[in-house]
């Protein structure tokens, strides 16, 4: 069994036939994982310093250097890496003083930070599936971006205590701008809210607990959608990045909500995090220095916005990209900046960073082609071996050289 | 997907008996269920029929790909989710270990199966909607975020 890091769920039961390096057979990956697999043989990266192809040794050197010679350098990505080199990763930057932040500074991090210091209730997706029987899906599309979340863990499956899946024992509730593909699977119990109407709707859910009228158009659904949630046996919400989006620097309302709902029963929070092993920094800096991302190392341990990618990408004088495309995912603007920047990337595939870096290390596909553990959206830690050899060293093996060049 | 009714346009419409059945549209329906061929209607053959014909095997095309059972897959659309996989209740029934609990199958008696990224169908003639005990389960294509299944 392989392990697919396609996204942070990680899924422990996918079969692949090889021949050599070819995958010539899987099954259980869906398509989005297939991709993944598949990637293998595409635009992978090249190993280059000044646009010069180099030796492994090169580049390591030409890396180590402009690190040492750096006087406020930025490591930023992380979240496609496994543990064993996010740990590496945080050394570095100790050593180096630099900033470290990663991709969940421009995403899931507000939640992710409740969720790591338990200022919201969590639990595994195995509880889900075996407990979970009233869900809420807000602001994402599960169907596309973690397709098989409703099949392996939270509306189709036999749980436990809930033999009959979704036919009779799950209800799912699904709150968003459109109707997603998700949205044709829980047509019954789709929400439809404005942009940005988040906020407003938790004020009506709050309403109707207090047994006040709430201010919405469709009163009687709002009372009877809040009548089902107040009689879950365990609720779980699933917030992703369109509430993440809406709710930025407001995300005390879902808390508010959530504690709400738990004075009548039990809820939990697992976000949807995009990325294999987000949560797995999250924790990991957490545990080394209180904060889950925006850290800098410049004068012990200091936090802040100032130090979040977005800023710093203004103030650095050197980047250190890791299994990230910062240039195509970064707002216009500072993703300008970010590219007058001289930047290291360790990537295994070509993307628009790679392309303006001074130095490019081609680096293993974690999963298929270098092991390591991470950590899936609940924080349930899963190690995986590689299926094949690999001409390409790991993070972790290039991070580690480039330590030892420091 | 083609209904009993437009097929009935492309026939005939002789009522002639001649494939076996009282009406064409009779026929028609039973061309749609699989239980006749086109070529079991003999005047059909006949030249002055011949645009009716050619597109009656247009729109039968792509019935003509389906299961036994009237199962289309359109792979182009399907996310590989496992959703119908973990929902058949032929599945859940003969494969309680594996996609009962969500995870991939792990008997070979299950009817659909995710392979290199999107849905197969293994056993067709296990599907509830087949054979003398039939019944209309839709549980695969109520699932389905993106109407991947179908059946004729
Ligand atoms: S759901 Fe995510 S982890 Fe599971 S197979 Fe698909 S991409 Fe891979
Ligand atoms: S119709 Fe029912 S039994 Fe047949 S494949 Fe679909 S879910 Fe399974
Ligand atoms: S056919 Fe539909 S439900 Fe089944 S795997 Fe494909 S997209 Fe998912």
């Amino acid at each position: 069994m392989a392990v697919c890091t396609g996204c942070s769920l990680l899924c422990d039961d996918i079969e692949v036939t090889i021949d050599g390096r070819r995958i010539t057979k899987t099954k259980n990956l869906c398509r989005k994982g297939f991709g993944r697999y598949r990637s293998l043989a595409s635009d992978r990266s090249v190993r280059r310093v000044d646009g010069k192809q180099v030796g492994i040794d090169e580049a390591i050197s030409r890396a180590a250097e402009m690190l040492r010679d750096a006087k406020r350098p930025l490591l930023f990505g992380w979240s496609c890496s496994t543990l064993e080199a996010q740990r590496k990763g945080i050394e570095l930057a100790r050593r180096t003083k630099a900033i470290i932040d990663d991709t969940s500074s421009i995403c899931q991090g507000e939640i992710m930070d409740m969720v790591i210091r338990e200022e919201i209730p969590s639990c595994t997706l195995d509880d889900v599936r075996n407990y979970g029987d009233t869900l809420i899906f807000w602001g994402c599309d599960p169907s596309s971006s973690h397709p098989r979340h409703m099949s392996r863990f939270s509306y189709f499956p036999r749980g436990e205590k809930l033999q009959r899946g979704h036919e009779e024992d799950r209800t799912a509730f699904l709150i968003d701008i459109r109707a997603s593909p998700t949205a044709k699977i829980l047509s019954g119990n789709f929400v439809q809210i404005p942009p940005g109407g988040d906020a407003d709707l938790i004020d009506a859910m709050l309403a109707v607990l207090d047994g006040k009228i709430p201010r919405v158009r469709d009163k009687k659904a709002m009372i009877s959608m809040m009548n089902t949630l107040k009689k879950a046996d365990m609720g779980v919400v699933f917030p992703g990045l369109g509430l993440a989006y809406s709710l930025k620097g407001r995300m005390d309302r879902l808390k508010m909500l959530v504690d709400r709902l738990n004075e009548t029963t039990k809820y939990n929070v697992i976000p949807m995090v995009g990325h294999y092993n987000m949560r797995g920094f999250n924790q990991l800096l957490f545990n080394e220095t209180g904060f889950i991302n925006r850290v800098s190392f410049a004068d012990g341990v200091d936090h802040g916005p100032m130090y979040s990618v977005v800023e710093a990408s203004k103030s650095c004088d050197l980047a250190l990209v890791v299994g990230s495309d910062p240039i195509s995912s970064l707002p216009a603007g500072i993703a300008r900046a970010l590219a007058g920047v001289p930047m290291i990337t360790l990537d295994p595939h070509r993307t628009l960073t790679t392309e303006l870096s001074r130095v490019v290390i081609p680096t293993a596909l974690s999963g298929i082609e270098a092991g390591g553990s991470a950590l899936r959206m609940d924080g349930v830690r899963i190690e995986f071996d590689p299926i094949m050899k690999s001409e390409y060293p790991s993070d972790e093996e290039v991070l580690s050289m480039i330590l030892e060049e420091i | 997907m083609v209904s009993a009714m437009e097929i009935y346009q492309l026939t005939p419409k002789l009522n002639c008996k001649k494939c076996g059945l009282p009406t064409c549209m009779a026929f028609a329906v039973a061309l749609l269920a699989r239980e006749k061929q086109i070529e079991d209607c003999t005047p059909l053959l006949e030249p002055k029929y011949e645009a009716k014909l050619k597109k009656l095997r247009e729109v039968m095309a792509p019935v003509a790909g389906a299961t036994e059972t009237g199962l289309i897959i359109h792979e182009d659309r399907c996310y590989g989710c496992g959703n119908c996989v973990v929902a058949c209740p032929v599945n859940v029934a003969n494969d309680p270990k594996g996609s009962a609990i969500g995870l991939g199958p792990k008997s070979d008696k299950v009817i659909l199966i995710v392979e290199d990224g999107v849905v197969k169908c293994l056993n067709p003639k296990e599907c509830r909607r087949f054979g003398p005990n039939r019944i209309l389960c839709n549980l695969c294509t109520a699932t389905c975020p993106s109407k991947a299944i179908e059946f004729v």
